[in-house]
């Protein structure tokens, strides 16, 4: 039987200052009709360019495609004239995108765009109106007649990708192209999206391209998985095949570094408290808007949280976005004041101490942020960001030890002394964020708050990094914050694990109950979306 | 994309960081053929305005028989009379030259002082906001959505046309912009994460502004001053163009192309070769913030760097 | 939507009567403001009976009531000059400048969103570095040389044009052509740049990805969004050309407020200029109250604001 769509030994370059990048080598892929692959793939592996060939969004110049076939249906793309693919993108294969608030075209009503999908392929404008209700209703937007003249701004993520497939499947295309669909969602959002994705592409029997980094989504939906490093398919295969039994290297590493497979870590003896929050809430008072007859509501972003924090112990808060996970950290950190209530360190408040007593306890509590990229600063070079903290707390370390004691944190972290003259954009992300975690060493605190400090890495850098702050804890009796969004990541790297909602603590407990016996419906929940617990159980 | 480059040219980078930056960016320089020629105008311009007075007043002074009305390209009162002379015959070269000073020096303080002012008041108005950021936004956009020229109008009116007081005025219409600019700027930087870190470390509110966000900002400053230097200088010639700037006997590029605007059908050089002064510096310094907006980028830079390998 | 207009024009109101505080202190800073109103050559007599006509001798906050109500009467006083009410001549000057303004704005429009949006069609090509050359060049040039160059080139040696003054529509051309230079060029830059953004934007993406012709694309998808930085940049300029309005109408004779201006400036006959600039005023604020208007117009987000 002949594919639906067959891509054969495609390359595509790139010329660049610094030469000819090689964004895809020889990559060769096909998909039937009602089948699902996946293109697995770490950021830079060229996973979305071959996909983007197929729907002529390379521009060529700059790019060049020196060999290859894109065959649809037995008709090879690339030899096609532009008018020709016009009319295929849309209609017989479509795409859908990772941001889809950037995908939607902000100045024009959401039911407008779907609509035009329909209409620049020849559908009358009254037949596309109507179809547009039955599409936002397929997809799950309530009150279809009414929200379709509302804009993309005033929809959640969740929803602005549910309209985003809607327009895509608007004219029963034959192969879908998804491209990151759910990397931009919460993590229960994303379970609940690709459920659709995968009803609807049973309805409407069309083929699927699923490019992804994900391994749970692989495992979720996809039928075949081609898995792809620096441009070159490494391994294909059905899905469980390639889950299962990995046959290269590459694929071993990636699947090695699925967070969360290796035993609980468990607390040592615990040796009194470092951390106490009792009663805290922050609100936001409502945005007085000027002459606005009545004032927004206060938004509760932290609402009555509790909680106490052994030393020695890892505790990570996992939320969605809105969980108010990150301004606990916050307010941790000593950021941001809470409204109400108190967080004592080592038994002192740290509301209402003095400027001095505050800025000695700087000195304990340290941190990793999210975006290493952000967190640093470009201007400065490795040595100065990770020296700073001497500098604000010039008693710690005399000026002529920096230079020695910068090189030793950065072996520690894992990094070389000579880099200590570069610039933080000289590095990847992951050395970035041994460069933030070298520059929370520097201190010698006693408790490090994580703001989702793995999120934005590579799934085998997020395992490094997670591995390297487990060394840390081991090697300095370290307590961790660990902030983060997904109960997989954490499994075997905190000790207990807070679950919030809405600003609330829904469940809190030592790692294994959490994992082994979860009471509150969210955490269930929660679980089953990040493939902890199998999706048929609970 | 940092990461999509080998890791041999990252490596190599790393020596051309420190020690070669200076060659890297005369190098980047050389390469913009436009980028060049405006600095070679402007240094030229600058030389003359810091020079010119000094080594050139008399011959601004001196009347040449040979050179009256004398029309440019014509040696034939020597090579001062290159770009013509004037009805009294002066040479019109050397005129231009001492008249850079006052042009220059009027728009380079008018532009320091905003710069300065503007700076720092964007600077509380970004870290501290408040009220007193409220109050000055609302200043600053009272001024600002008010035309310049009517301003200086009104307050030349009031007060001597000279020079320190064109220069007060010129400031004072262009400080907001420079408020606005800055303020915007350290908004967004305070939220930074890089900003944040340094303040979870304890560090004092004069750090975190001196050491990480004026550094940051600075580039930004310094490409709106070279494009505010140009759109001063315009302003100021228009001003003294139209009588209400620059008095006589003082002398600027303006007033020398309203005086020979007199002289338009006899002797079109005396109105063309100042203006065409005022033209040329103002495209200079916009070229100029081009070039310095793609090397004061950090990763822009680095690309240069990169390309000038 | 109701609430943001309402906010702006707010601010547009605040503004004005800042300005209006400030053209009444200023005036009086100098000393007596008889001083600015009576030509050099008043004796004392003079002086004195036109302080004690205008109650210039009364406490500074009772001539500020009197200067406000007075105003908000449309009383600024009489021209020194002519011996006119102010305003009555201010506004006799001001149809000249705004029919000027209003040939200008929309050519400065029209002629930046289509050079900018072709520049960025294809950013590096001949048009469009034909296009940058052009606007830098047009933003450097002082437009009171342009306008002495063009009645050289164009009135004196060609006899194309006329030199100065209204009358017949070839007395528009120069006048027009030098006020478009500076936004046109600025707006140009602007608008290249925001079309490239917009052009490389996801939703750009999406929309090749829809099937959507390169035509639609970018004048449906792309130059909507690409507006939004050039409305903004475009009500900066407004200010601008009043600016140019002073040069233009001086050159070329336009009997309109710019030329009232530098008359009243030259003439020192200042309740003509305090009428001229509170009216000016006026007007440029009713601009930006319509630049806000059409933000709001072309962008969904800020009418949900």
């Amino acid at each position: 039987m002949q594919p639906l769509l067959s891509v054969r030994n495609l390359s595509i370059q790139f010329p660049s200052r610094a030469g000819l990048v090689r964004a895809v080598e020889d990559v060769s892929w096909d998909v039937n009709a009602g089948e699902t692959l996946a293109i697995l793939g770490e950021s830079g592996s060229g996973k979305s360019v071959s996909a983007s060939a197929v729907m002529n969004l390379i521009e060529t110049p700059p790019a060049v495609i020196p060999q290859g076939q894109i065959l649809f249906e037995g008709q090879d793309l690339l030899q096609a004239d532009a008018e020709m693919r016009r009319r295929i993108n849309g209609k017989s294969i479509s795409m859908i995108f990772q941001d889809p608030l950037a995908a939607l075209n902000p100045v024009y009503p959401i039911g407008w765009q779907i609509a035009e999908t329909m209409r620049v392929h020849g559908v009358a404008h009254d037949v596309a109106q109507a179809r547009v209700i039955e599409l936002l209703a397929r997809v799950g937007i309530a009150e279809p007649e009414r929200r379709m003249k509302d804009y993309p701004h005033q929809f959640s993520g969740g929803q602005r990708q549910r309209i985003m497939i809607a327009s895509a499947i608007a004219l029963k295309p034959k192969l879908l192209i998804a491209d990151e669909p759910t990397s931009a969602l919460d993590v229960t959002v994303q379970a609940r999206v690709l459920d659709l994705l995968k009803e609807i592409q049973v309805e409407n029997g069309m083929g699927m391209v699923l490019i992804t980094h994900d391994l749970s989504v692989v495992e979720r939906v996809a039928d075949r998985v081609v898995v792809m490093q620096a441009g070159r398919v490494v391994e294909s295969g059905t899905s469980a095949q390639v889950m299962q039994h990995p046959q290269h290297d590459y694929s071993r590493r990636l699947l090695a570094a699925i967070p969360g497979r290796a035993g609980f870590s468990d607390m040592g003896a615990a040796k009194g408290d470092i951390l106490a929050v009792r009663g805290v809430s922050k609100i936001y008072a409502g945005l007085a808007r000027q002459f606005a007859r009545s004032k927004t509501k206060p938004v509760r972003a932290v609402d009555d949280v509790s909680f106490t924090m052994a030393k020695g112990e890892t505790l990570a808060v996992v939320g969605e976005s809105g969980s108010g996970k990150s301004t606990l950290a916050r307010m941790i950190l000593g950021l941001d004041d809470p409204t109400l209530g108190t967080i004592h360190f080592e038994g002192k408040p740290m509301q209402g101490q003095s400027a001095a007593d505050a800025y000695k306890m700087r000195r304990r509590v340290q941190f990793v942020f999210q975006d290493p990229t952000a967190s640093l600063n470009p201007r400065m070079t490795v040595q100065q960001i990770i020296a700073e903290p001497w500098a604000i707390h010039p008693d710690v370390l005399p000026r002529n030890q920096w230079r020695s004691r910068v090189a030793e944190l950065l072996e520690q972290v894992g990094l070389k002394p000579d880099h200590a003259n570069r610039h933080p954009h000289q590095f990847s992300g992951g050395q970035r964020q041994r460069i933030a975690i070298a520059r929370a060493l520097a201190l010698k605190p006693e408790l490090i708050v994580c703001d989702e400090a793995v999120s934005a890495l590579d799934v085998s850098v997020q395992a490094q990094v997670i591995d390297l702050l487990k060394d840390l804890r081991r090697d300095y009796g370290l307590s961790y914050v660990f902030v983060a969004h997904d109960l997989a990541l954490v499994r075997d790297f905190a000790t207990s694990v807070l679950v919030m909602y809405g600003g609330k603590i829904v469940e809190k407990g030592p790692v294994r109950q959490i994992y082994g016996n979860p009471q509150h419906d969210y955490t269930k929940a929660l679980l089953r979306a990040s493939g902890v617990i199998p999706q048929q159980a609970a | 994309m940092p990461s999509s480059i080998p890791a041999s040219v990252t490596a190599e980078l790393q020596d051309a960081h420190g020690r070669r930056k200076g060659p890297v960016i005369l190098r980047s320089l050389l390469r913009d053929r436009y980028a060049t020629a405006s600095i070679i105008f402007l240094l030229i311009v600058l030389a003359f305005a810091i020079l010119g007075p000094s080594l050139l007043a008399e011959q601004a002074r001196a009347l040449n028989l040979k050179g009256r009305n004398a029309p440019p390209f014509s040696l034939d009162a020597g090579w001062m009379f290159i770009l013509g002379g004037d009805a009294l015959g002066r040479s019109l070269l050397a005129r231009i030259i001492v008249a850079s000073q006052n042009t220059i020096l009027i728009s380079a303080t008018a532009v320091l002082l905003s710069v300065l002012v503007g700076g720092l008041l964007g600077l509380v108005a970004g870290y501290r906001g408040g009220w007193l950021g409220d109050v000055l936004l609302r200043l600053a956009d009272a001024i600002m959505t008010f035309p310049s020229m009517l301003l200086a109008m009104i307050v030349l009116f009031v007060f001597e046309p000279g020079v320190s007081n064109v220069i007060f005025v010129l400031a004072v219409s262009r400080i907001p912009i420079f408020m606005r600019t800055v303020r915007a700027e350290v908004l967004e930087l305070k939220q930074r994460m890089f900003v944040v870190a340094a303040r979870a470390t304890g560090a004092s509110t004069s750090r975190v502004l001196f050491f990480h966000i004026a550094p940051m900002v600075l580039p930004t400053i310094i490409n709106l001053a070279a494009l505010e230097m140009a759109f001063v200088m315009l302003v100021e010639s228009g001003l003294s163009f139209l009588g209400i700037g620059i008095q006589p006997p003082e002398v600027t590029w303006g007033l020398m192309v309203a005086d020979g605007r007199n002289y338009l059908g006899s002797a079109w050089w005396l109105a063309f070769w100042p203006g065409l002064a005022i033209m040329l510096t103002a495209m200079s310094l916009n070229l100029l913030t081009n070039w310095l907006r793609v090397v004061t980028d950090p990763v822009e830079r680095w690309r240069l760097e990169t390309e000038a390998r | 939507m109701g609430s943001f207009i309402f906010k702006r024009s707010f601010q547009s109101i605040l503004s004005l009567i800042f300005l209006v505080i400030v053209v009444f202190f200023l005036a009086r800073m100098t000393g007596s403001p008889a001083m600015l109103y009576l030509p050099p050559e008043a004796t004392q007599e003079q002086l004195d009976a036109y302080n004690a006509l205008h109650g210039f001798d009364d406490p500074l906050m009772v001539q500020f009531g009197s200067f406000i109500a007075g105003v908000f009467q449309g009383n600024f006083g009489q021209s020194l000059q002519y011996s006119r009410p102010a305003l009555d001549m201010v506004l006799e000057a001001f149809p000249t400048t705004l029919a000027l303004a209003a040939v200008t704005m929309p050519l400065v429009l029209l002629i930046s969103i289509v050079t900018g949006a072709l520049a960025a069609y294809r950013p590096g090509g001949a048009f469009d570095r034909l296009a940058s050359l052009i606007s830098l060049i047009g933003a450097s040039m002082p437009n009171f040389w342009v306008a002495i160059v063009g009645v050289l080139v164009f009135a004196v040696t060609l006899n194309m044009l006329p030199t100065s003054g209204t009358g017949t529509w070839q007395h528009w051309v120069l006048p027009v052509a030098v006020l478009v230079l500076r936004p046109a060029g600025v707006l140009v830059q602007v608008m290249r740049t925001s079309m490239m953004t917009a052009l490389s934007s996801v939703y750009v993406k999406a929309a090749k990805a829809k099937g959507v012709k390169a035509r639609t694309i970018i004048f449906v998808h792309a130059l909507r969004n690409s507006l939004l930085p050039v409305i903004t940049v475009a009500s900066d300029q407004a200010a601008g050309i009043v600016n140019g309005a002073v040069i233009v109408e001086s050159v070329f004779g336009f009997p309109g407020i710019g030329k009232l201006m530098i008359d009243s400036v030259l003439m020192r006959d200042f309740a003509v200029i305090q009428a001229a600039i509170l009216v000016t005023a006026l007007a440029v604020f009713l601009i930006n109250i319509i630049v806000d208007i059409s933000y709001a117009f072309v962008d969904p987000r800020i009418r949900h604001s």
